[in-house]
């Protein structure tokens, strides 16, 4: 009986090796390990044995099933690894197939580079003032220091309001700069803490609006982000360290600044600041077209007129303002041609932010 | 501003490079924005910060050359030669020049013609290249009709000057032969954009002074004393000014037996590359003169003015123009005049316009004998109205409207005066009329180290900032710590007091240099931490629907009344609207300011259509209303929403390509109101002007107005020419969201009980608002009832006519405890009995 078992484990073994799907090993196992196998046969056979015979033979068909079952097992586990195996091998997908696209929608590229200049501004503790859009004579001009006449006028051409009735000297138009909301902002302030006003520090961002024929350069309506800063110790070197920040977290760690002398009637002294070209590190390129620098705003010190209009005693006070272009900003970093782009409104043009 | 460097050099010692020069002019204010090289050499190639053109002529193939002969050619009657001396030897010379034809034929000429010669191998302009007119050429021997031609007098247009190609440059006299015309007359010249405030510098002296202030060099002053050989000027003329604040200063001078002749080249070139026209010797003397010194003047005919005297001594009376008075000018167009015009008149009537131009009738001609010379001082608020209301700008009134201080009037004159004698050979009457009724005070600062440390941060001694100004030319005295700052007499733009600190601060910090003051952070602690709710709503509006797969755009704000009409349906009546009109519009698109935000966007849509067959947009910005008389405008800060076309981008895979219609802007509508945690909103049918009267929809929150939201009216969406399809659109008006915001809503807790789900199926008339249905469910369902949602609406014959099937999906959920069926049951009941009380509803039997 040993032998027969020993000889149909070795039977089993060698059918086993050759099995290579589960059907065959299903039938393998009800043939080896089955009611009817051998080895079930020989644990059915015990009672009929003797005494001495009865444990040698249970042991060694006990053996015999042990060992069956457990390369029954092993040979599972391995058919259903290649199962795996082979199901992956089969199952490929073609990457490159274009994914389900979903509908993304996008914000302004002006409003774009709005957000990130209040970002580094709000870092610095401006506060965003906004102020209306049809102003009058006294507030855009005259109380910026722009009298009647003024030749700095030329530089703003203007659209002017139909109003009934006469406003002589003072009449509506559009803004021509954010600026009149540095007398809107000082006003409010000092009214509201007319003894010893506490600092302001705001940045003024909206639409503005010069008569102009709309070119590739030039338009009727453009945004203007300014910017103003009001205490009792502000200098010049803060405007410029300042205005260097912002430069440098606007336009990458590396930008160069420089200031020129210019001339705007609410600010004394008054500069162009300029950035050293980002696109070309100073070298020349279309964009800076040669010049290595890129015009990037207009900054001064508050006219000593323009802070009385707004409530603040120049004798103690002082502050710096600045105003840029977003859209020119903008263009800049896009390499954008064409400020028509901005208002055209052409899907292809906005959704390539 | 165009400065020849030559010129500029007269004034001033200039050892830097001509670009240095300009960036060093740039950075103090005098912006430099073009070099436009005639002749001198061109910076090698490199980063050019300042825009450059022109060409630099070759010094060994361009120089002065003499004409000793000019003679026929043999075979063309439109050409001549020229025997031409180079300083090296003789050439033949061919040339078709017109200005040579006078000396044709008569022989050995003495003196010879001066020109400007190039030799073979010379590179000029080509004044022939019709594409590019400053392609140059390099000339090469070559065979013209049967004469061998190698070399060329040149015209100013080949030469880079002007636009002159008639005849050839017929250089002065003394120019010396075989010199490198280079060296003879090369220039630079700078184009320098003058702000208002630095309108002294409207002239070659003004700017000579910045140069020598920021280059630490010394400035020649011109000379002003010219020869006079004449008789005196007393007696010859009378001045009467009737407003001294109109006109603080007026000057004359007389030079008598002039000779009309051309100016010598040198100084036509001199006006040519400051842009002005050179007319003859007179004229370009009180041209040359206002550009060296900045003192505009003019010249009357003196002989005329005599005559208009009845042979008497003219009286010249300065005067604002009376009513309905006229005077035609020297351009000869008759001119209706202001009363804020200020006139020159004697008593004939007016002979200019002050300041701005002279009449025809007094002005010198070829004829003028005796010239009377003015030199004036204006107030610039008359001249700018009157250049305005003229429409008549000019070089005199350029520099007038800018400020010209009176001290500059005599001067002018002086200067004038020696320029004519030289140019004209007349004789100069000794002195001048000079009425100053009211001297001008020239302002005086008081100024500390002190107010430069708080305005410029920069630490200086009373003795540094003495030194910077002085620079400028300003008296300064010092007293201890006291500077006491007398403004020079040729500027006036520094203002008193604290005006006039800020204005010196200015030109301390630009001659210190604005680059050396250096960088520091503000040292004030934080002002007031307040911030924006209004932008912050905005912005966030901005991101949802973003992130909802909306693109933002921004419009024009200008439009006009008929664009926004196209936003109607023709049946509408065009309701009389009013607007914020502008008085200037730049084009009949621009007339007003717009009203609404449909028309804007609905042109964006019809703009995009043909390109995007999915188009969904928003835009946040204000509308103008006016008010009853026009003064008061309100701005109404809008949100527009609108959707075109199909509701999901074409792909590969299956989607759902349908057109997207009212519930699709609904949808987004509900996820941005509960975004922005806006509680109680109802839309309520109702619609709005260019809507659609029964797909819109009136939306509020606790029963104030947000906005109307629905498909636009099929006639308007044919007014875009846009396809027959639902064009959903949404108007918001934003501060309402904002008011209606609630940013400390409130969030309830997650309970693990098990939910109990079911469906409700619900019949109901037709006209029942499935909005009330849900409502009705809501309120009855109580806490316990955690989500109520419509999955299906259903028509048909078995519900009969007139009937809708509304069937819900309902999630019942106790916080604290596992629902039984009998306590599902009786709130469901519940809900279906009071359904059937309020709306009549029936429980749909599947």
């Amino acid at each position: 009986m040993q032998e027969k078992l020993e000889k149909n484990k070795q039977e089993a073994l060698d059918a086993l090796d050759k099995i290579e799907d589960q059907d065959a090993l299903d039938r393998w196992q009800s043939q080896y390990l089955g009611r009817n196998s051998v080895v079930m046969e020989a644990f059915k056979s015990l009672g009929t044995l003797s005494k001495e015979e009865r444990p040698l033979v249970g042991k060694a068909a006990n053996q015999v099933k042990v060992a069956l079952e457990s390369a029954s097992r092993e040979k599972e586990t391995q058919l259903e690894e290649q199962r795996i195996t082979e199901s992956l091998a089969s199952e490929r997908i073609d990457v490159t197939l274009p994914g389900r696209r979903t509908v993304s929608g996008n914000i302004h590229p002006t409003n774009r580079t709005l957000r990130e200049i209040y970002r580094i501004f709000g870092d610095m503790g401006f506060r965003i003032y906004r102020s209306r859009e049809v102003e009058t004579d006294l507030v855009n001009f005259q109380m910026l220091n722009f009298p009647p006449h003024h030749p700095a006028r030329d530089m703003q051409d203007t659209f002017f309001i139909k109003s009934e009735g006469d406003r002589a000297d003072n009449p509506l138009m559009l803004r021509t700069h954010t600026s009149p909301g540095q007398i809107h902002a000082m006003q409010e302030h000092t009214s509201k803490y007319p003894d010893d006003p506490p600092p302001i520090r705001i940045i003024l961002p909206g639409m503005c609006y010069r008569y102009e024929q709309i070119t590739s350069r030039s338009e009727v309506q453009f945004n203007q982000v300014e910017g103003l800063a009001v205490g009792k110790s502000i200098t010049f070197q803060d405007l410029k360290g300042t205005l260097s920040n912002f430069a440098r977290r606007m336009f990458g760690q590396s930008a160069k600044t420089r200031f020129r002398a210019s001339h705007f009637p609410f600010t004394e002294p008054s500069a162009e600041m300029d950035v050293g070209c980002f696109l070309c590190g100073g070298k020349g390129c279309s964009v800076c077209k040669g010049a290595g620098w890129l015009e990037i705003l207009g900054c001064g010190m508050v006219h000593p007129t323009v802070l009385i209009n707004g409530g603040f005693d120049p004798e103690v006070y002082s502050g710096f303002a600045f105003g840029m272009g977003p859209e020119r900003i903008t263009m800049m970093r896009h390499h954008i041609e064409d400020i028509r782009y901005f208002w055209a409104n052409d899907l292809r043009f906005l959704e390539q932010f | 501003m165009k400065v020849p460097i030559s010129w500029l050099k007269e004034y001033v010692e200039i050892n830097l490079p001509v670009e240095e020069l300009a960036h060093r002019l740039t950075l103090a204010g005098l912006e430099v924005e073009e070099i436009r090289y005639v002749g001198l050499p061109l910076p090698a190639d490199g980063n050019q910060e300042t825009k450059i053109s022109g060409f630099a002529w070759g010094r060994d193939e361009i120089v002065v050359g003499e004409v000793r002969e000019v003679m026929p050619h043999p075979d063309a009657d439109r050409l001549v030669l020229c025997r031409l001396d180079d300083g090296k030897q003789e050439h033949t010379v061919l040339t078709g020049a017109s200005n040579l034809f006078p000396y044709l034929g008569k022989g050995e000429l003495d003196p010879p013609l001066k020109v400007a010669y190039a030799r073979e191998g010379a590179t000029i302009i080509d004044a022939y290249s019709e594409e590019d007119p400053a392609a140059l050429t390099t000339l090469k021997r070559k065979k013209i009709r049967g004469v061998e031609s190698y070399s060329m007098a040149c015209s100013e247009r080949e030469l880079g000057i002007s636009e002159e190609h008639e005849g050839i440059i017929l250089l002065d006299a003394d120019a010396q032969t075989g010199m490198p015309l280079a060296d003879y007359m090369g220039d630079a010249v700078l184009d320098i954009a003058i702000t208002p405030n630095i309108a002294r510098a409207a002239s070659i002296l003004g700017v000579a002074r910045e140069v020598a202030a920021i280059t630490d060099a010394k400035l020649r002053t011109p000379d002003l004393e010219p020869v006079m050989e004449g008789n005196s000027i007393e007696g010859k003329a009378v001045i009467e000014i009737t407003n001294p604040e109109d006109n603080p200063r007026f000057v004359l001078g007389l030079i008598e037996n002039v000779k009309i002749q051309p100016s010598p080249y040198l100084v036509q070139l001199r006006l040519k590359l400051a842009g002005l026209r050179p007319i003859d010797g007179l004229v370009d003397a009180t041209n040359y003169t206002m550009l060296e010194i900045g003192e505009p003047l003019h010249a009357f005919d003196y002989d005329v003015l005599v005559k208009r005297a009845g042979g008497q001594v003219p009286k010249i009376i300065t005067r604002r123009a009376e009513q309905g008075e006229t005077l035609t000018t020297l351009d000869d167009v008759e001119r209706k005049l202001d009363d804020f015009t200020v006139l020159v008149t004697d008593k004939a009537g007016p002979l200019s316009l002050a300041g701005v131009m002279g009449g025809a009738d007094s002005e010198v001609t070829s004829d003028t004998v005796n010239v009377l010379l003015e030199g004036a001082s204006w107030n610039y608020v008359n001249i700018r109205r009157t250049v305005s209301a003229q429409a008549l700008p000019s070089e005199a009134a350029y520099r007038f409207e800018r400020g010209v201080h009176p001290e500059l009037a005599p001067q002018g004159v002086l200067r004038c005066l020696e320029w004519m004698r030289k140019w004209t050979g007349g004789t100069v009457a000794k002195g001048l009329v000079d009425e100053y009724p009211h001297p001008f005070e020239d302002v005086v600062v008081e100024l500390t180290p002190g107010d430069v440390k708080r305005w410029l941060g920069i630490t200086l001694t009373t003795e540094e900032i003495a030194d910077l100004l002085k620079k400028l030319d300003f008296g300064v005295e010092i007293k201890q710590d006291l500077l006491v700052v007398n403004t020079p007499p040729h500027r006036l733009d520094i203002g008193e007091g604290m005006v006039g600190k800020a204005d010196l601060m200015e030109e301390i910090a630009r001659i210190y240099g604005y680059d050396r003051i250096p960088e520091s952070y503000l040292a004030e602690g934080l002002p007031v931490q307040a911030g924006n709710r209004e932008l912050d709503l905005e912005e966030k509006i901005r991101d949802s629907l973003a992130g909802l797969g909306l693109q933002e755009i921004v419009t024009y704000r200008m439009t006009s009344p008929a664009q926004e009409l196209r936003a109607r349906p023709p049946q509408e009546k065009a309701p009389e609207i009013d607007y914020v009109e502008l008085s200037n519009p730049i084009s009949a698109e621009k007339t007003v300011l717009r009203r609404d935000l449909l028309a804007s966007m609905l042109e964006v849509v019809e703009k995009n259509f043909r390109n995007r067959d999915r188009i969904a947009l928003f835009e946040i910005g204000p509308v103008f209303v006016p008010s009853e008389k026009g003064q008061e405008i309100q701005e109404i800060t809008t949100l527009g929403i609108c959707l075109s076309g199909k509701r999901n981008l074409p792909s590969w895979q299956s989607t759902d390509r349908e057109i997207m219609g009212f519930y699709d802007l609904k949808g987004l509508v509900e996820e941005l109101v509960s975004i922005l945690h806006i509680s109680g909103v109802k839309y309520l049918p109702e619609s709005a002007p260019g809507f659609h009267p029964g797909k819109s929809a009136r939306i509020e929150a606790d029963g104030n107005l947000l906005g109307y939201l629905g498909e636009v009216h099929p006639q308007v969406v044919g007014n875009y020419g846009l396809p027959d399809r639902p064009l959903p659109a949404a108007l918001l008006d934003v501060a309402s969201l904002l008011a209606g915001v609630n940013e400390l809503y409130e969030v309830t807790p997650v309970h693990d009980q098990p939910p109990v789900l079911e469906d409700l199926a619900l019949v109901v008339d037709e006209e029942v608002p499935a909005g009330d249905v849900e409502s009705l469910v809501r309120q009855t369902g109580g806490k316990t009832l955690r989500e109520v949602r419509l999955f299906d609406v259903y028509r048909g014959e078995q519900l009969g006519e007139g009937k809708k099937s509304l069937a819900y999906s309902l999630v019942y959920q106790h916080p604290e405890k596992t629902l039984t069926d009998k306590e599902v049951l009786a709130i469901r009941n519940k809900i279906v009995k009071r359904l059937e009380k309020e709306v009549g509803a029936q429980l749909r039997s599947w």
